[in-house]
């Protein structure tokens, strides 16, 4: 098992032997949630810090917990309240927590680059829990896990994305994962929500849900932000779920054992029929949550590992 | 008397357009015409009659000698950021760059757009800074975009062009009033062509990098789009205009109709766009943020094919000093802006190396036009123009070490980049203010 990365700042930085790494050890921590004695030791004695600059519930909370039942000390650090509204900057937050040896540092913040720009500064172990627009590293992990254990495998699979492509942190980092594991990935959604130049990622790009669903493995559906839908990049809620909202009747046109995904929380009748989100013969959507703890918990292992074997201490 | 005579030279001459060896004689610190038939230093001291050894003979070992620099558009922020860089500061900065004037900027906090600060600055500027210091003053009160300051008392006070500098005049209205009012005075003014409703809030060209990295950012069309806007409205008042930086290949047809057309239209560029594509900014790096943001590599190709075909006039450092608090953030919420009074040389010698553009062509670009188009007298070699001179070795090579820049702010793209030129010696007026050892 070999995963020599000092940080997971982004699936960009990452090769498909590391990606395989990951899902394998997750694997085992699948199994180990779902006993009742759920606890591991191999963060024992460390420090975990979550600092998140934007709000995040289910992605915060999924890292206490892999954290706090691998053992580690875990804290969170609502930073939206704290003395970056003093007028502090990012790197001196970032200098003034290195101070305190925290051995990983969960980051979430709203500009693309920040988290790369504090792991520069900080020497710990920095985990990237969404960064503006650009990645979401341990979301698009999870997806392929859920998609591993659904599907049997993790390539030569058709992958619709669906949505609000241009402002989801989650497509980039899908985009690349799937990529990277050699399946075929399109991107469904209006003109105005999808990236400039994206086709130049080796991606379909379609604006019309049938053509794009069209026998699909698995369906991804995106989150669209409330700000995003009145009148300034769609129209309208409904016009929205009228083209892009995924019912009954638009996967249909995918294959019939495509299962459908969710990264949270959804807008029920605006991205995604109600009904079709809790049948739990096509939606993986709970699936995704499970997987998502056994995958910080498999990351922050190996993460750990590297920086213990780095420390003069070493043993 | 003083008379200088620089010898075994490469000359440099943007307005014969020639590259050749010869000497050069500086009288009274003017640019003389040599003595008929007088070839040797003895022959001309002869021939003008001096008194033995008062004639100073400097012996250029064949580098280049060229008109030194006049950079349209350096930021010295005074009044109001002293601290990220100061008349003597960028003086000596351009000083050791080979800029021999700097036509500086009024976005400075304070603007500068009364007769008062503009007077407050220029008393700064002469008595601080060892090269020529021409100062631009703002287009609009406090380039708020709403009211024109008072263009005739600032050209009074030596105010030598009038702009906003970044700051896009929205209100057309306002512009085309204070285009017109400016042509009446003869006075020239500088715009920033950019749609500035698309392009707010962009901090990257849109493009398959922007994406990747998940950057806000603006099509290059946002670009000719204010192109075309200024366009029409110098066909309405017929004003005096020069875009400060076109960067992008689409806005270049429309300035070719526009001088076709017989506008009185002329464009620049940054150096940082000559020199630097949007892929430069790799993992977040601020230092190569500036605006307009640094474009795709077919636009750098075409902008540079359009300043060797002449159809972009002028190259300008774009000089903007930032202070590490400043760019030491995430990428949107940095500054923009890079420091390049000293690293303009070396860069525009980028393009000499690579064969895209010839000596003369740059140094048109770089000291005649610019000099011409404010209507000053340097920029050239003939006989009466002052001796502003900078002499510089294109070949050597060296890597650049940022803190060993003169500027108080080192914000430069270039830190550790590997560069061929450097300026040996800069004159004004005759007089050296720069020597490297």
């Amino acid at each position: 098992m070999s995963f020599l990365h000092r940080h997971l700042l982004g699936i960009e930085q990452l090769g498909p032997q590391d990606i395989t790494t990951i899902l394998d050890l997750a694997e085992d921590y699948v199994t180990l949630n779902r006993q009742s004695a759920k606890h591991s030791d191999v963060l024992a004695g460390l420090t975990q810090i979550n600092m998140f600059f934007e709000n995040s519930t289910r992605t915060q909370a999924s890292f206490e917990i892999a954290g706090k039942r691998l053992g580690a000390d875990v804290m969170n650090m609502a930073m939206q309240a704290s003395s970056i509204k003093k007028g502090e900057t990012l790197i001196d937050t970032a200098l003034t927590l290195n101070a305190m040896h925290p051995d990983l540092l969960v980051v979430r913040h709203p500009q693309s680059g920040a988290v790369d720009l504090l792991a520069q500064k900080v020497n710990c172990a920095v985990l990237n829990a969404g960064d503006g627009r650009h990645e979401h590293p341990t979301q698009a992990l999870l997806d392929a896990l859920t998609i591993r254990r659904a599907k049997g495998r993790l390539h030569r699979l058709t992958v619709a994305i669906c949505g609000d492509i241009a402002h989801s942190r989650v497509a980039r980092s899908n985009i690349l994962l799937l990529g990277k594991m050699e399946n075929r990935i399109r991107l469904i959604g209006p003109p105005t929500l999808m990236p400039s130049q994206i086709e130049q990622f080796g991606v379909e790009v379609f604006d019309d849900m049938h053509a794009g669903l069209a026998d699909a493995d698995v369906v991804m559906m995106l989150r669209l932000q409330r700000e995003r839908m009145d009148g300034g990049f769609i129209p309208s809620e409904r016009e929205y779920y009228h083209r892009f909202g995924l019912d009954l009747e638009k996967l249909a046109l995918a294959k019939p054992d495509a299962i459908v995904m969710h990264p949270g929380p959804m807008n029920r009748g605006v991205e995604i029929d109600g009904t079709l989100a809790d049948d739990i013969n096509r939606s993986v959507i709970q699936d995704q949550v499970e997987m998502g703890v056994a995958v910080r918990m498999a990351a922050m292992e190996l993460l750990a590992r590297n920086l213990l074997s780095s420390r003069p201490d070493a043993a | 008397m003083t008379v200088q005579l620089f010898i075994n030279a490469r000359l440099i001459d943007p307005e014969a357009r020639t590259d050749q060896p010869g000497m050069l004689l500086v009288s009274n610190g003017a640019i003389a015409a040599p003595p008929e038939s007088a070839e040797t230093p003895a022959a001309i001291a002869n021939a003008l009659k001096l008194p033995p050894g008062t004639l100073e003979v400097i012996d250029c070992n064949g580098k280049c000698l060229a008109p030194g620099i006049v950079d349209i558009g350096v930021k010295v922020c005074e009044p109001g950021e002293r601290h990220k860089e100061s008349y003597r500061s960028a003086g000596l900065a351009a000083a050791a760059g080979g800029v021999t004037t700097m036509v500086t900027r009024p976005d400075t906090v304070p603007a500068i757009d009364s007769p008062e600060t503009l007077e407050f600055v220029t008393r700064r500027a002469n008595a601080a800074a060892p090269v020529n210091v021409l100062p631009m003053a703002s287009l609009t009160k406090g380039r708020a975009g709403r009211e024109m300051t008072e263009i005739s008392f600032l050209m009074d006070a030596g105010a030598v062009a009038f702009t906003d500098c970044d700051h896009v005049v929205q209100n057309t209205k306002v512009f085309a009033r204070a285009l017109t009012y400016a042509r009446a005075l003869g006075a020239l003014v500088i715009a920033h062509p950019q749609e500035p409703i698309l392009s707010d809030g962009a901090c990257a060209t849109s493009g398959k990098f922007a994406s990747l990295r998940g950057l806000p950012a603006v099509s290059p069309m946002a670009e000719r789009m204010g192109l075309d806007r200024d366009i029409a409205l110098l066909e309405m008042t017929g004003a005096r205009y020069h875009a400060d930086q076109i960067t992008t290949a689409r806005a270049l047809p429309a300035l070719q109709r526009a001088k076709r057309n017989g506008l009185d239209i002329t464009a620049g560029v940054s150096i940082h766009h000559l020199t630097l594509n949007d892929l430069d900014v790799a993992d977040y790096r601020t230092f190569f943020k500036v605006k307009p943001p640094l474009r795709a590599e077919d636009d750098r190709i075409a902008v540079i094919e359009a300043l060797r075909d002449g159809l972009i006039d002028i190259i300008s450092s774009m000089h903007t000093p930032q202070d590490e608090e400043s760019k030491r953030l995430p990428f949107e919420e940095a500054a923009s802006g890079a420091v390049a009074l000293e690293t303009l040389l070396p860069a525009a010698m980028r393009l000499f190396h690579a064969g895209q553009v010839d000596m003369p062509t740059l140094f048109a670009a770089l000291s005649l036009n610019p000099a011409k188009r404010l209507g000053l007298p340097c920029g050239r070699l003939a006989p009466g123009a002052p001796a502003d001179l900078v002499l510089f070795d294109p070949d050597v090579p060296f890597v650049l070490d940022r803190t060993t820049l003169r500027s108080k702010s080192r914000n430069t793209p270039f830190d550790g980049a590997r560069m061929q030129g450097r300026v040996i010696a800069t004159y004004v007026a005759g007089a050296p203010v720069f020597r490297r050892d």
